[in-house]
């Protein structure tokens, strides 16, 4: 505990978003420091490295017209943490937690460090339990179960923003309840709220984000982070979103859905201080620490044994020159439960959303599903749809080659199915389905075809 | 012996003290995490931390234990979950609630244990080092006491009936006495009297593996594939079905639902070999991917530590860890904060050498209690890109037997497990060829032969059908295409969600030769004049 506060005006050095101080023999790693620039602005860092005494600051501002003369540190003596409070539903903030929506700060009722700390693997209660995002093609084939983390892998130029928003509309979860009749049945569960959380964002798709979130009333918290605002505010930024969502979840029994995007900027503000560090780059530049670091970002979405509340995590991903072997959805596939993959090619068919059923994948799909959960012809139904589309992209291929004429009667009505799936039960535009309506439309195909 | 921290850089601290071990067990800060010395300079000790160092600044105490990273040994271990420093999570749990707070210090072995022991010798007898004096019950398994591995005498007393796991069983004529329990660095691998070669199989119940590309008792073997391609599930599998008397897992830097699930269901299943429960063979070892990464580092170490003590009473034992590659991550972590001059790909260059050093703790070993006891390991490889020639893939292949590549394409088509069947390879077939002969059948290697022969030819063939359909080739082989899917989907293909999941090896050999059989007909009636629409519409999937 420091008494005094004291300003240190020894800055040795500058780069980029870091500051090297010298002379300082108190602080932590982790503290939040104050640097007060020559014109009086006052910004926010963090102590990332201590050698002797010399510290290392990580600056999460706009490290623009700082300098080495004049510039001084304050160092705060607090881990940095987010202040929490049932009253910060409806509210938007920038990537700093503080309030953009034109309202007051809420009175914290705690605080917690934004780092988090990791779910004891034995606390941890097995995901199983659905929720319905209004898509067919993800609540059919590729169903979300709370406390699961299913990325979006996207390209540049495909409707992620869109599908984003559909979920944001539309997602809801179930919990079992008894009808008026007495019957056990499924019902909208109140306690549902989407924690939204947009890293690098342009004035268009900010635009187009507001309007959504206006129309959820206070079924959100939004931390937005502007494509001309920090970029290292991107560090923070996920990280007061998941605090609060832990807090909502684990505190409150709320089943809350985060929704991440873009986290494709995320890795590259990780990329900017690693190479402003001076480490040795990974691949393609990106830090050797970044699975461990993202891990620390995906890992805190779950369930807890004897507690209510649920995080779910949606982070969106824009792969680089489409290419998923790219360090950031490689990384992340690794980390998280499956992925949703967007195709160029379906959305030049005008398919939306187009998903690309084949190499996305639930892998906590099948305990989410079935008798109890959806319906208990859902596997069923979902199995066959997998397995005669992978058959028709076989022979879409075979067809390219040889012509449809040169084809059997069979393998045919196999790529008539092929199309007539992707146009009827991928495509739904921005309605939405409910479970039952998914599946009737799959069965329907099916019977259409007699598969 | 105490310093002071002079600088701290992620998970590494430096410090200022002279007079520490390298890999001594150091307790760093105020909050006194956990630490271990791996580098020694002339003024200072670079100290790699196990736990998160936020928080931590200079000039807070360190204080040296003039010990190496150890784990216990002793009864109790067995269904146990532990974290990469062997903390029991559980007991965790309880203690601090559903978040794993930084520095608690709990012991992996109950202290407060009883177990009723049986002495297998009598007082006045000569007893070596290493000997085993008596054992307890430890859920269904006799666990073996022995001699302390550097003393032995006369036994001038020893217990028998209800005994605590701080007391000792045994008393020699030095007055030395012989603990329940001890404490052994993870990193100096347990002695033995001499190692075999591998001569069993390790029966893993997947048809692939069993019949292809056999793995052995006191084998390795490494399964890579990109993500998505059912590492964890195959691997789980494994856990749930090998022949062997214990398993450690080892889920190292891996996702947290998984190690859920993997609990849950395993507390529910029985072992398909002794029909108890199979948690009561399994001891976890958790380090999730956002648990701190240099516990991950020694997670591994940790497992094969207590995977080898239960060898040394004679028993089979497997040890799985997933994924190898988060642990080559965490090292090239530690590597880098260190600033060490890096090797291929960031990764220092001792990966090969510690992963082969790793890899050898493997093997089948005469136990100085005179037993035959098997380590056997299945490692997984998460390549990044699902590019085999990265250096932990290229590196493991160069020490392990058994070479279970997982394929991406396969895994698209739903075909599980994703065994590439043209790349993989066992080392082992040699070695346990006779094995099969003298205890499955004389025909084993004959059938496997057919079977890679099919689907050499099958692949040969594709590229044909490729560019001029299947319309354009002739009638024999469309039917070996025929044959060839049928072993992938039916042989080959195995879900393991259902009763197929495991397979035995007789099972295994009935069901490829039923599907060889068919063929051998099929292509006789075909010699005959038989039309192959009419062979084919014959059966039925």
């Amino acid at each position: 505990m420091r008494l005094s506060e004291h300003r240190y005006k020894t800055i040795t050095s500058i780069a980029g978003p870091l500051l090297f101080v010298q002379g300082i023999f108190s602080a932590r790693i982790g503290e939040v420091v104050k640097i007060l620039t020559p014109d009086e602005r006052q910004l926010e860092g963090e102590v990332l490295e201590i050698r002797e005494d010399t510290i290392l600051i990580e600056v999460f501002a706009e490290t623009r017209g700082l300098d080495i003369e004049r510039s001084s540190i304050v160092l705060t003596d607090t881990l940095r943490t987010a202040s929490l409070s049932p009253d910060i539903t409806g509210r938007i903030f920038n990537g700093s937690f503080v309030p953009i929506d034109g309202l007051p700060m809420f009175i914290p009722e705690k605080k917690m460090p934004i780092s988090g700390f990791a779910i004891n693997p034995t606390a941890r209660a097995r995901p199983e339990e659905f929720i319905e995002t209004g898509i067919s093609v993800i609540d059919g084939l590729n169903t979300l179960v709370k406390g699961q983390k299913l990325p979006v892998f996207s390209c540049s130029g495909l409707p992620s923003k869109e599908v984003v928003a559909a979920i944001l509309k539309n997602s809801r979860t179930m919990n079992a309840g008894t009808d008026p009749s007495g019957n056990r049945t499924k019902r909208e569960s109140d306690g549902f709220i989407i924690v939204f959380s947009a890293l690098g964002l342009t004035f268009r798709d900010y635009s187009y984000y507001m309007h959504i979130l206006k129309e959820m009333g206070s079924r959100f918290v939004a931390f937005i982070n502007m494509a001309d605002e920090p970029a290292m505010e991107r560090l923070l930024a996920p990280r007061f979103a998941l605090t609060v969502a832990e807090y909502l979840a684990f505190d409150k029994g709320m089943d809350v859905l985060v929704i991440i995007t873009d986290m494709t900027n995320y890795c590259d503000a990780l990329r900017e201080v690693s190479t402003a560090r001076e480490e040795l780059p990974g691949r393609r530049g990106y830090p050797g620490f970044m699975y461990s670091d993202l891990a620390s970002l995906y890992e805190r979405a779950g369930r807890i044994r004897g507690l209510n509340g649920s995080v779910t995590m949606l982070p969106v991903v824009t792969m680089p020159e489409d290419d998923i072997t790219h360090p950031i959805p490689d990384l992340t596939g690794y980390i998280t439960e499956g992925q949703i993959v967007l195709s160029r090619e379906l959305h030049q068919k005008g398919i939306f959303p187009p998903v690309d059923v084949l190499p996305s994948l639930s892998r906590l799909m099948q305990r989410g599903i079935g008798e109890g959960h959806t319906r208990s012809d859902h596997r069923k139904v979902s199995n066959h749809l997998y397995k005669y589309y992978a058959k028709g992209r076989d022979l879409r291929r075979l067809e390219a080659i040889i012509g449809r004429e040169g084809m059997s009667e069979k393998d045919r009505i196999m790529l008539d199915f092929t199309d007539a799936f992707e146009r009827e039960f991928v495509h739904q535009g921005m309605t939405r389905r409910t479970v039952p309506e998914t599946l009737d439309a799959g069965l329907n195909l099916l019977k259409r075809f007699s598969l | 012996m105490r310093g002071r921290i002079t600088g701290i850089s992620g998970p590494t601290v430096s410090v200022d003290m002279k007079g520490l071990k390298l890999y001594e067990l150091v307790h760093v800060g105020n909050a006194m995490l956990t630490g271990e010395v791996v580098k020694l300079e002339e003024k200072r000790a670079i100290v790699q931390v196990y736990e998160d160092t936020r928080g931590l600044g200079p000039d807070e105490p360190v204080q040296g234990t003039g010990m190496p990273m150890t784990v216990k040994l002793g009864p109790g271990l067995l269904s146990g979950m532990f974290d990469g420093l062997q903390r029991p999570l559980y007991k965790l749990k309880d203690l601090s609630g559903p978040f794993i707070r930084p520095a608690q210090d709990v012991s992996a072995l109950d202290p407060a244990g009883q177990w009723v022991f049986h002495p297998l010798r009598k007082k006045g007898d000569e007893v070596g080092r290493n000997e085993m004096i008596g054992y307890v019950e430890e859920n269904h398994f006799q666990h073996f006491i022995a001699c302390p591995h550097n003393s032995g005498g006369r036994l001038s007393w020893i217990a028998d009936g209800n005994i605590r796991i701080d007391e000792p069983v045994g008393r020699l004529e030095d007055g030395s006495g012989i603990a329940v329990y001890h404490e052994w660095s993870v990193r100096v691998p347990r002695p033995y009297i001499r190692k075999f070669s591998p001569y069993e199989p390790l029966v893993t119940g997947q048809r692939a593996i069993d019949f292809l590309f056999t793995i052995a008792k006191g084998g390795t073997a490494i399964m890579p594939g990109g993500f998505g391609t059912g590492k964890t599930i195959l691997e789980q599998s494994i856990a749930k079905f090998a022949d062997v008397d214990i398993v450690v897992y080892a889920g190292c830097g891996e996702r947290g639902n998984e190690m859920a699930e993997m609990i849950e269901e395993f507390e529910h299943l029985k072992d398909p070999w002794t029909g108890s429960s199979l948690m009561e063979r399994t001891l976890l070892v958790i380090n999730t991917s956002n648990m701190p990464v240099a516990a991950r580092e020694a997670s591994i170490y940790t497992a094969i530590t207590m995977a080898e003590y239960y060898r040394d009473m004679g028993y089979h034992v497997l040890l799985l860890a997933d994924s190898i590659s988060r642990w080559a991550e965490a090292l090239r972590e530690i590597s880098s904060s260190l600033e060490e001059m890096p090797g291929e790909e960031g990764y220092p260059t001792y990966l090969a050498s510690r992963l082969s050093s790793f890899a050898e703790r493997a093997g089948v070993v005469e136990t100085y209690s005179g037993k035959i006891g098997s380590l056997s390991m299945v490692l997984s490889v998460s390549p990044p890109g699902g590019d085999f020639t990265e250096p932990v893939t290229q590196s493991c292949l160069r020490t392990t037997g058994t070479f279970l590549m997982l394929d991406t394409s396969l895994a698209h088509r739903r075909h599980f497990p994703a065994i590439n069947w043209f790349q993989s390879y066992s080392l082992y077939r040699a070695e346990l060829s006779g094995y099969y002969r003298e205890n499955v059948s004389q025909k084993w290697e004959e059938v496997q032969m057919s079977c890679r022969d099919l689907l050499q030819k099958e692949e040969a063939l594709r590229e044909v059908v490729e560019i001029v359909g299947l319309e354009g080739i002739q009638d024999p082989d469309r039917l070996l295409l025929h044959a060839a899917e049928m072993i992938r989907t039916q042989f080959l293909n195995q879900n393991a969600y259902t009763d197929d999941a495991f397979s035995s090896l007789d099972k295994t050999l009935a069901s490829i030769e039923r599907i060889l059989d068919f063929y051998k007909h099929a292509a006789e009636r075909l010699k005959q004049g038989a039309a192959i629409d009419e062979i084919l519409s014959g059966i039925s999937f």
